[in-house]
This record gives C-alpha cells, sequence and structure tokens, in this order.
C-alpha cells in the first residue's frame, strides 16, 4: 500500500484509459448470448452542493463494496517552476493529522474497519480514496471531510516526510533510465505548457520546498467548490447525498485562484533530445502534438477526431494482432518491443506516443526509420475493414470486461470529471468509437503525424560501472 | 524486480484471504473430475456475460531441471503457431472477437488462460481456438529464434534495473540448488541452449491431464461448464504426474550480498525461506506479520522506517507461500549514506518484535482489519477466479474462504509470536543490498560482480 503517484506511465496510459472509457452502454451484437446480458447499465447520479461541492455516485449491486473517492482539481499543471512536486507533497502531508485526529490516527480508524485507503497525484489532479464495505461508507466521508479544511501542518513531519518524497523520486526517477528519459523528454516536447513538469517534481524543488508553500496550497485548492465526490458500489444515490450534504455542505467555497491557459506554442519544427544514463538498453521516444478530448469538447477540432486518433493508435498497437507487433515485432524483426498510444485525457492537449526497443543487432536508427514508415502508410493507405472491426470488438469486449472493477469505474468518472471533460464521455466513447472510418484515421494521421510536430529521445546507453550516482 | 513482483503477487492473493465475522455468502465453488481424469473447479457468476477458464500445470520453472528458462519458453511460444495457424493469424482470431489468450509461469506453475465475452459467436470462436492452441501447439523455428532473441534483449534490460538485480540475487541465495533458486525466466545462457526438441519434450512430459487443473469462472451455467471440462480433457494427453519437488532447506547462517550498482539508492532484501500452502503454521504467520510489516501504513515498519525516519519511499515484510516453502521477506530502498542504518533498524525491529510480539493492540486491529477486508477481496469475477485458482492448484479444502476468518480469529498473541520465534531465525538472515559499493572493496568492485561476505 503505497501512496501512490499516478505519473505518465500509469493513469495516462492510453490502454488503461482506451479500457476504462469503454465501461459501459449496451453491446451491440444481435444476437443470442449463453447468458443473460446485462441490460444497459444506469448512468451516474449527479448533485451539486449549493457550495459548489460535486457529488458522483455510480450504483453496483454486486457485492456489499463501496469506493469513495475525493478529487481535487490540482496537480503539476497548477504549479509553476520552482514548486514542481507541490501538490504531490501535500498528498503525502494529507495523512499527518488534523485539528480533531492526529497524524496516523486515520488509517488506524480505517484499519479497524477493514478498508484500504490510498491516494494519487497526477498533472490535473489530486485524489483520495477508500475501498471498503459498503456499511462504513459513512466513516470514509466523515474522514475526508475532516481533511478537506482541518488539515494540520506540521513542521517537523514535513521535515521527514519530504526525504520520503526524495527517496520516491530516487527510486521512481532517478535510478530507472526509461522514468528519466520520459521526464527530459515531457520538459523539452512542452516549451510553456505545465506538462513539461514531472508530477513528482524536480529534485531541487524538493530540496527548496518549505511548510509555507504546502499551507498556501491547502489554503487555495482544498476547497468543496474544487473538489468531486465519486462514490460506486453497493449504495443508494439519495442516502450519498444525503451524508455528502450533512459533512460537506457545511463548508463555504471559496474564491478560486485564477488559472492560466498556458498554452502549448505551436511546434515549428523536430525536437530531439539524446538520453545518456547508466543502462544496457537502447530505445527511442518518439511524441506528435496533437489534440485532446478537451479540444473536441472545446470545439477546437472535430469532435471526431480524438476519436479516430484512438483507433490509430489501436490499428499500430492494440494487441499482438496490431500492425506494430504483426510488421515490427513478428514480419522485418526490428523491434523487441515497440507501443503507440494516444494521450488524450488530459485538462489540455497532448501527445500521440510512439515508442520501441530495437531487436538484437538492429540499429536504434532502422528501428526509427520503420517506426516512421508505419505511420507513414496510416497517411498513404486506408485500414482494412478487418483491422477496424478488430479494434471495435476489443472495444466492445473491454467495456464488458472493465465493468468487473468498481474500483476502475469510480476513478474514470471521476477523473474525466476532474479535467474538465465530463463523467458522461465514458457513456459516448463507444458508440464514437464503432462510428469512426478508415477515412477519419487516415485524415487525422495526415492531419497531426508530421515531423514537424514531433519530439524524439534516444537512450544512449552508459557504463553500469561508473561509480555513483550523486 | 520480476521474480519478487512474482512473490508480491502471490502476497496479495495471501493478503486478499481475509476471512470475515460478519456473515457473507462466500463463492460457491463447485469441484468435480471429469471421466477421464481433468480435476475441475467451477463458479457460476451471471453478473456479466463473461468467462474466464484457466488451465494449470504443475510445470512451473521449479520444473525446469538444468533447462532453466524452459517451462516458460515452452509456454510462451504456444501462441507463435498451432493448429495450422500462424501467430499472426492466433493473434488475429482471438482478438478479432476481443478475447484474451494468455500464458503465464511461475515457480510452481505454468497457465493456459482465456478470457472471452459470452455472447454466442464471439464465445464458440474464442473456446474453439484456444482448445485447437492447446491440442496442437507446433513451435515454429523461426519463432522460437526470434522471441530467444527478444529474452536477450529482457535479460540485458534487467541489468539495469536495481530492483529486479536484488530479487534475482536474493532467491539465488536463499535457495542454493534448490529448484525456486533459478529464475522464471532462466539465465542467457541455459535459455541460448534450448532447443524445439527440449520444448516440445517438456510439453509432452508436464502439459498432461493428471498433471492439470481447471478453473471456469463465470457466466455459464453447470452443465456448459461441464461440456467445456470435457472438451479441454479431449485436447488434454492422459499423461503422469511428476514427483514432488523437494523441500526447502533452512539457512544457517547469516549471508550479506552486496552488488555494487551506480544508482542514488540501495535496494535492501533480507529474509529466510518462509511458510508453504497447507503450513501447519500458516494462519498464526500470516497474522503475525500483519502488524511488523503487512498492513501497509499501519504497520510497525512503515511507523519505524518511513514516518518516524523518513529513511524510505516503501517498507514492507510479507511471506510468499509456494508449493514448498516460499520467502518472508523484508524489503525497502533508500539513499546510499543510509544503508548503515536501514539495515540496523529491520534488524532491530525483527529482532524486537520476534521477541516481544504484537502488542494486543496491535494484535486486535490486524484481526479486525483482516477480516473486515473480507468483502472487497471476493468482490467481482476476477478476485474469484484467482481464489479459486490457489485453491484448486494447493488442493486447498472448497471452504478454504469460509474458513479463513476462523481461523484468523482463532489464533491467540501467544501462539502468533511462538510461531515466528519458532519459524524467524534472526542468526540466519539473508540479506541482498544492490547499489553504491561495499565499504571494503571500493577499489576493485565489478559492474556486474557480486562481493559476499559473512556476517
Amino acid at each position: 500500500m503505497q501512496r501512490i503517484l499516478s505519473l505518465g506511465a500509469t493513469m495516462r496510459n492510453y490502454r488503461l484509459w482506451f479500457s476504462m472509457l469503454a465501461l459501459l452502454s449496451t453491446p451491440i451484437y444481435a444476437e443470442n448470448s449463453t447468458a443473460t446480458v446485462t441490460a444497459k447499465v444506469p448512468s451516474v447520479s449527479e448533485k451539486m452542493l449549493a457550495n459548489g461541492f460535486k457529488v458522483l455516485v455510480k450504483e453496483d449491486h454486486r457485492a456489499p463494496i463501496a469506493v469513495v473517492q475525493v478529487w481535487y482539481r490540482i496537480g503539476t499543471s497548477y504549479e509553476h517552476e520552482g514548486i514542481t512536486g507541490l501538490s504531490h507533497a501535500l498528498e503525502h502531508m494529507m495523512f499527518k493529522g488534523t485539528k480533531a485526529r492526529k497524524s496516523g490516527e486515520f488509517e488506524v480508524v480505517l484499519s479497524r474497519i477493514g478498508a484500504e485507503n490510498n491516494a494519487f497525484t497526477s498533472q490535473d489532479f489530486t485524489a483520495y480514496y477508500e475501498v471498503l464495505a459498503a456499511q462504513h461508507v459513512e466513516t470514509a466521508l466523515e474522514l475526508e471531510s475532516d481533511r478537506m479544511r482541518n488539515l494540520v501542518l506540521d513542521k517537523e513531519e514535513f521535515k521527514k516526510e519530504i526525504e520520503v518524497v526524495k527517496e520516491e523520486r530516487r527510486m521512481r526517477t532517478d535510478d530507472n533510465p526509461n522514468a528519466v528519459m520520459r521526464e527530459q523528454f515531457n520538459a523539452v516536447a512542452y516549451l510553456n505548457n505545465p506538462y513539461r513538469s514531472p508530477v513528482i517534481g524536480w529534485m531541487e524543488d524538493l530540496d527548496n520546498m518549505n511548510l509555507d508553500d504546502l499551507k498556501d496550497w491547502y489554503r487555495k485548492w482544498y476547497a468543496p467548490n474544487n473538489a468531486t465526490l465519486v462514490v460506486a458500489g453497493d449504495v443508494d444515490p439519495e442516502k450519498i447525498f444525503a451524508l455528502a450534504e450533512k459533512y460537506f455542505g457545511k463548508y463555504q467555497s471559496v474564491a478560486l485562484p485564477e488559472v492560466k491557459p498556458r498554452t502549448e506554442i505551436p511546434q515549428i519544427g523536430l525536437r530531439e533530445i539524446v538520453i545518456k544514463a547508466p543502462a544496457k538498453v537502447e530505445r527511442i521516444l518518439m511524441g506528435f502534438k496533437t489534440p485532446g478530448f478537451i479540444s473536441a469538447k472545446q470545439g477546437k477540432v472535430e469532435p471526431w477526431e480524438p476519436y479516430a486518433l484512438d483507433v490509430l493508435a489501436n490499428i499500430l498497437d492494440g494487441g499482438s494482432s496490431a500492425r506494430f507487433a504483426k510488421h515490427l515485432v513478428r514480419g522485418k524483426e526490428v523491434a523487441a518491443g515497440a507501443s503507440a498510444g494516444f494521450m488524450a485525457y488530459g485538462r489540455m492537449p497532448e501527445m500521440f506516443i510512439v515508442s520501441g526497443v530495437p531487436a538484437t543487432g538492429v540499429s536504434l536508427a532502422d528501428l526509427r526509420k520503420a517506426l516512421l514508415n508505419e505511420i507513414e502508410v496510416m497517411k498513404t493507405t486506408l485500414v482494412t475493414p478487418e483491422e477496424l472491426e478488430r479494434v471495435k470488438a476489443q472495444v466492445l469486449a473491454a467495456e464488458i470486461y472493465q465493468r468487473d472493477s468498481v474500483q476502475h469505474i469510480a476513478t474514470t468518472i471521476g477523473a474525466l470529471e476532474s479535467t474538465g471533460l465530463g463523467w458522461p464521455l465514458m457513456e459516448a466513447y463507444q458508440d464514437e468509437i464503432l462510428a469512426i472510418t478508415a477515412e477519419q484515421v487516415q485524415q487525422v494521421a495526415k492531419k497531426y503525424l508530421n515531423e514537424d510536430q514531433m519530439t524524439v529521445a534516444r537512450l544512449a546507453p552508459q557504463s553500469l560501472s561508473a561509480g555513483e550516482k550523486k | 524486480m520480476r521474480y519478487l513482483q512474482k512473490a508480491v503477487s502471490a502476497l496479495l492473493l495471501v493478503g486478499l484471504l481475509a476471512g470475515s465475522s460478519v456473515v457473507l455468502a462466500s463463492p460457491k465453488i463447485e469441484h468435480w473430475i471429469s471421466s477421464s481424469g481433468l480435476r475441475v473447479y467451477y463458479v457460476g457468476i451471471d453478473d456479466l456475460p463473461m468467462l474466464d477458464m484457466n488451465l494449470s500445470f504443475d510445470a512451473g520453472s521449479a520444473r525446469d531441471g538444468k533447462q532453466s528458462g524452459v517451462a516458460n519458453l515452452t509456454l510462451s511460444m504456444l501462441d507463435k503457431g498451432a493448429a495450422g495457424m500462424s501467430a499472426d493469424q492466433l493473434a488475429e482470431v482471438f482478438e478479432s472477437v476481443g478475447a484474451n489468450f494468455y500464458t503465464d509461469v511461475s515457480r510452481d506453475s505454468a497457465n493456459i488462460g482465456l478470457r472471452t465475452i459470452t455472447l454466442d459467436k464471439p464465445f464458440k470462436v474464442a473456446v474453439d481456438n484456444w482448445l485447437a492452441v492447446i491440442k496442437a501447439p507446433e513451435f515454429p523455428e523461426a519463432d522460437f529464434v526470434r522471441l530467444k532473441k527478444r529474452m536477450k534483449v529482457g535479460f540485458e534490460a534487467a541489468k539495469q534495473s536495481p530492483s529486479r538485480l536484488a530479487g534475482k540475487a536474493f532467491y539465488k541465495h536463499l535457495y542454493g540448488d534448490h529448484p525456486y533458486a533459478t529464475p522464471v525466466n532462466g539465465f542467457e545462457q541455459t535459455v541460448e541452449a534450448l532447443s524445439i526438441a527440449d520444448l516440445k519434450a517438456f510439453y509432452q512430459r508436464y502439459i498432461v491431464e493428471d498433471n492439470a487443473m481447471l478453473s471456469i469462472v463465470g457466466a455459464v451455467s453447470r452443465e456448459q461448464a461441464e461440456v467445456l471440462a470435457n472438451r479441454v480433457s479431449e485436447v488434454l494427453p492422459a499423461g503422469k504426474k511428476p514427483q514432488a519437488i523437494p523441500e526447502v532447506q533452512p539457512l544457517t547462517e547469516a549471508k550479506t550480498v552486496h552488488i555494487p550498482f551506480p544508482s542514488s539508492q540501495a535496494h535492501i532484501l533480507m529474509g529466510q525461506p518462509g511458510y508453504k500452502r497447507g503450513d501447519l503454521d500458516y494462519f498464526k504467520l500470516y497474522l503475525a506479520n500483519h502488524p511488523f510489516g503487512g498492513s501497509g501504513f499501519t504497520s510497525r515498519l512503515m511507523k519505524e522506517v518511513r514516518v518516524k525516519r523518513g529513511l524510505s519511499y516503501s517498507v514492507y515484510s510479507y511471506f510468499s507461500a509456494s508449493r514448498e516453502k516460499g520467502p518472508f521477506v523484508m524489503g525497502l530502498q533508500t539513499k546510499l549514506e543510509q544503508v548503515e542504518e536501514a539495515k540496523a533498524v529491520l534488524n532491530d525491529l525483527l529482532g524486537r518484535y520476534l521477541k516481544e510480539g504484537a502488542t494486543a493492540e496491535e494484535f486486535e486491529e490486524s484481526k479486525l482489519n483482516i477480516t473486515g477486508g473480507f468483502p472487497m477481496n471476493i468482490a467481482g469475477n476476477s478476485n474469484i477466479g484467482n481464489y479459486v485458482d490457489m485453491i484448486g492448484f494447493y488442493g486447498l479444502p472448497l471452504n478454504y474462504l469460509e474458513r479463513f476468518t476462523d481461523e484468523i480469529n482463532r489464533v491467540t498473541p501467544e501462539q502468533a509470536k511462538l510461531a515466528m520465534q519458532r519459524r524467524i531465525n534472526p542468526d540466519a538472515l539473508l540479506t541482498v543490498i544492490v547499489g553504491g559499493e561495499p565499504p571494503e572493496t571500493k577499489s576493485m568492485s565489478e559492474a556486474d560482480g557480486e562481493v559476499k561476505k559473512g556476517q
């Protein structure tokens, strides 16, 4: 049980999202099932309290359990240079006691009812959760309500906890060449957009972070009108609304700071970096600037474009029958591994990412050529009906598999809500994907997957016997 | 840390086995043996139109013998060619109906699994082809050569990860010449030496009905499950169950292994052989470890190492159960300057815990946590499937889940303490450190060399 940090690699993994978002609505197969096909799952119950606190409830009565999540619209993309990692450090400190409860008490209360609890931070949000027997939901709400406004930020606790965060950084990033590469890749791909900073923060910013920074951040952002409560599981929406009113309705809404747009300036040419780190295996990472689902929502691109890009990612890398596996790992045998992912669920647009590890005896340059060639083919030749059908069949099946996890559904709802995309996207997703045509896939490939929009990072392995790292 | 991750997932499974004082319906597991002798475990759940089938064999890497990696490679080759279909065609047939075909190998077991939706047409395509693969794998030469080359890249990648190096060294030194000592993936040299004939021989010897267990979890009726089981029986040769793997010998003296690595942190693992499935001390040890290092933020290790001293982000201890004794492990990561301090703290905490046991409060809290967490752990097809596989594979009683609560509640603080004392010898701990350089050999260490010393 860790206070996990949802870096790009996890929460922003498109495949996770791909399946996460394919959760609901009716399977379109017009045939008989060997089992009862569950009817259309009821949508989410929604209520806004007078103070701006939003409550979303997803009923699932398969098991007597519930997931409680409180989502705050605060993360790395709200930070500026010099204070990177502040949202994540504050997340760690949220377990250190309130005016009413001393440090550690929170966990003891939850542990005694068998609850699992933790939190995660991403570029756009910070979320806290409890997974517990449904009859204990009120306990979780009471505890979450308490730490929304009554946190005690103690100097001594912070002194130790920031060292824990630094150890977390060393473990996740500093001693992992692939993570170092991804971190520096982001910093180069984005120039003026806050997605350039790591969620965990630069080490120097952690070294210089102080308690006043955290107090200021907490006071500004941990407010009912900057939060969403998601409860999923064996619960009654009306009862949850009443409990939410009881525990969160009492707080005043606060004036939130103005969030400047910080829209990434248009990229006007290839960017390329080399990462030299102690390692054994070469690797290439390429990113193309693309619109996100938010761009479609804001009317900046055609509404189908993000879905077409999602289909495109799956044509290239949606399994063992997709093109990267078929042509590059098998076929030409130029890659030991290759992947494609469309990062598109942020509150701002992100990238279409392609990466690969060369097969033994193949140069990184040749792998790069092969990867780019697959992208070129997408622009010149329409994908086959079989490929489109395969992607759609996978979407339909994933929709069913993902319903197996209540946590998964709650997390999808919360994340969509916290990035401004809104939870209904979850329900619209499947139909939108099913409507995508081969021509649309080709159009987005032509429009966005171009060299001028591209950032490339190459990992150049250095000797592993070269002494200690600073 | 692939190898330890395996252990960790085993741990998670153990963690999920919590019982409850709340009366709660556990999944109803039905068990039968097919007419030709296949052991079948079935749970019917029709909430979602999906089905999981898993065929497990006592054919994990513990069966590799001198051909380390052969179990893993054999299973990895199944989807590369079978029943007249190429790797491309096999990928296509499953994915075009949204099904997942998978294979997985651990130290104990080799698994061939399928997840599919149960709508008629895709269900039929998925099941037919799953059976076809099991019946007639072809082990094509070109795919075999490619897979070996890809594995080479994997071996190289493992060398750049301090956590994976630590896990590998830990198993090696913990198990000596026991089959659990070797990695599931094997070694570069042993994998290189394998031939198609070796894989075919392994498949013929171990992927047989007498050595198998089938689990069926999801939206099919008992009758449908029986038909499915019979179809599986038909594609498996009868074969013969192999002899039991040897018992694990205890460590007799303390040993420290330090692997130099250019990292900012050192990864520390300490431990001993722990318990096995069906162990008489199983419930006592499971409960005893919980307040020490198994309960997350309320554990002693977390409080002392992370909260009080800020030494590590992650710190834990667990027993991992397997056919024979899995490891008892304590682990953390800390910056190089703090290695000695962290090691001393771990040793000291373990020594004290062995002597004193848990406090009455810690003990009660752990019981409440384990029993109260029960409903979450049997929620959903995936969770239920994992239990059924474990119960079936290790031949645990069908009422294992219901019984777990009572077994936990029955353990007294004294029993838990005595079990830990009986099973953990603080004077014979294995310590593995990856990162920095061992103090006395700073000038002469090699990149991949290990330095050992008595303690």
